[in-house]
């Protein structure tokens, strides 16, 4: 209603909120695998991989999706791993 | 040979049964031969939509088991002779038909018809299996809330476990003042998480309900958005390359004094 200074206030459009709610669920819907399953999968990830890399915990994500070139249409596990120096 | 197209969801009331018989009157339109199916035994409402309702004499049960034979189930549009509808039996259920009967059913009509659309009931149960089973492709129908858009996320994965591969997406009921304002997810943010290839987006329309009202599906008025929109679908499934409609709504003074204010946020 008195939203006419609505830019003053940093709150996230609903369809936003709509779109972060949805993705979340349907990680779980996709995959019929608990969180647990997925908690572990990415501690073992990240265990695996650090031994070789820095890897930047801030933007890391890990989830099960479905990607459109995957013509199987089965889940795939994606994980964006932002790395900061391989140390070689 | 015809093509067989399934019209599903997943949640209820979003829109299947305006979407099949709007599609099925604009493939019509397009001078293609079509029937329309619908497979909501017990629940029948296409025939209402399409102002068939009073012509009903036989019925799809009927048909599968041998009551009658499909051309006398067939109702003939009143608009169009190329039109057809073969209805849902009102008092049985969804069980007095069976997967493989419906794949013959379809077949048969197959190779008489260009278009065989069927109306898929609401639901995973077996009203969606028999729907489904004799379908060459998907249009999978979706407004953009989060129910809507969670369950078809749900029956693209089903589709694919039934081996209809690459459906297609309506994006109906678009409130185009919301999703401009942020406050409805946009066409791109379902197609982004739905992943698969949009064919319709539907604009939320009052002409649907009043079409609907008198039995006349949108499609047949010139000037409507959403029959426009639908029109616009049967000709993107007979492989014309139609360019998606720009819906520009004027805003309203105190939107763009907002937007203004806000050094476009």
């Amino acid at each position: 209603m008195f939203d006419l200074f609505g830019f003053l206030n940093s709150k996230p459009t609903s369809k936003n909120v709509a779109k972060d709610r949805l993705k979340l669920v349907l990680v779980h819907d996709r995959s019929n695998c608990s969180p647990e399953l997925l908690e572990l999968l990415r501690r073992d990830i990240l265990t695996s991989i650090s031994e070789h890399v820095d890897y930047d915990p801030k933007d890391l994500d890990i989830k099960i999706t479905r990607t459109k070139d995957s013509a199987s249409g089965k889940p795939v596990l994606v994980a964006s791993i932002p790395l900061k120096n391989l140390k070689r | 040979m015809g093509e067989s197209i399934v019209i599903t969801s997943g949640k209820g009331g979003v829109g299947k049964t305006t979407t099949t018989a709007n599609i099925g009157a604009a493939l019509a339109m397009e001078g293609k031969k079509v029937v329309v199916i619908d497979a909501d035994i017990g629940l029948r409402n296409l025939d209402l939509v399409l102002g068939l309702e009073n012509r009903i004499v036989y019925d799809i049960v009927d048909v599968v088991t041998g009551v009658c034979r499909i051309k006398q189930a067939l109702i003939k549009d009143k608009r169009f002779d190329n039109l057809y509808l073969l209805p849902a039996a009102q008092t049985k259920d969804k069980n007095a038909v069976n997967p493989e009967q419906m794949k013959d059913l379809i077949m048969d009509l197959k190779k008489t018809h260009d278009f065989v659309i069927v109306d898929c009931p609401a639901g995973i149960e077996q009203g969606f299996k028999n729907a489904i089973s004799g379908a060459d492709r998907a249009i999978v129908v979706t407004t953009p809330e989060i129910s809507a858009v969670r369950d078809a996320d749900r029956i693209i994965g089903l589709l694919e476990a039934a081996e209809i591969h690459d459906p297609l997406l309506i994006v109906n009921r678009l409130r185009i003042d919301m999703a401009r304002r942020g406050d409805m997810m946009n066409v791109e943010d379902i197609e982004d998480i739905l992943a698969i290839d949009l064919i319709g987006v539907v604009p939320d329309d009052e002409e649907v309900v009043m079409s609907t009202n008198r039995g006349e599906p949108a499609v047949f008025k010139e000037n409507s958005l959403s029959g426009m929109a639908f029109r616009n679908v049967s000709k993107r499934l007979i492989g014309e390359s139609v360019p998606f409609m720009e819906f520009d709504v004027q805003e309203s003074f105190f939107n763009k004094l907002k937007r203004a204010l806000s050094f476009g946020k």
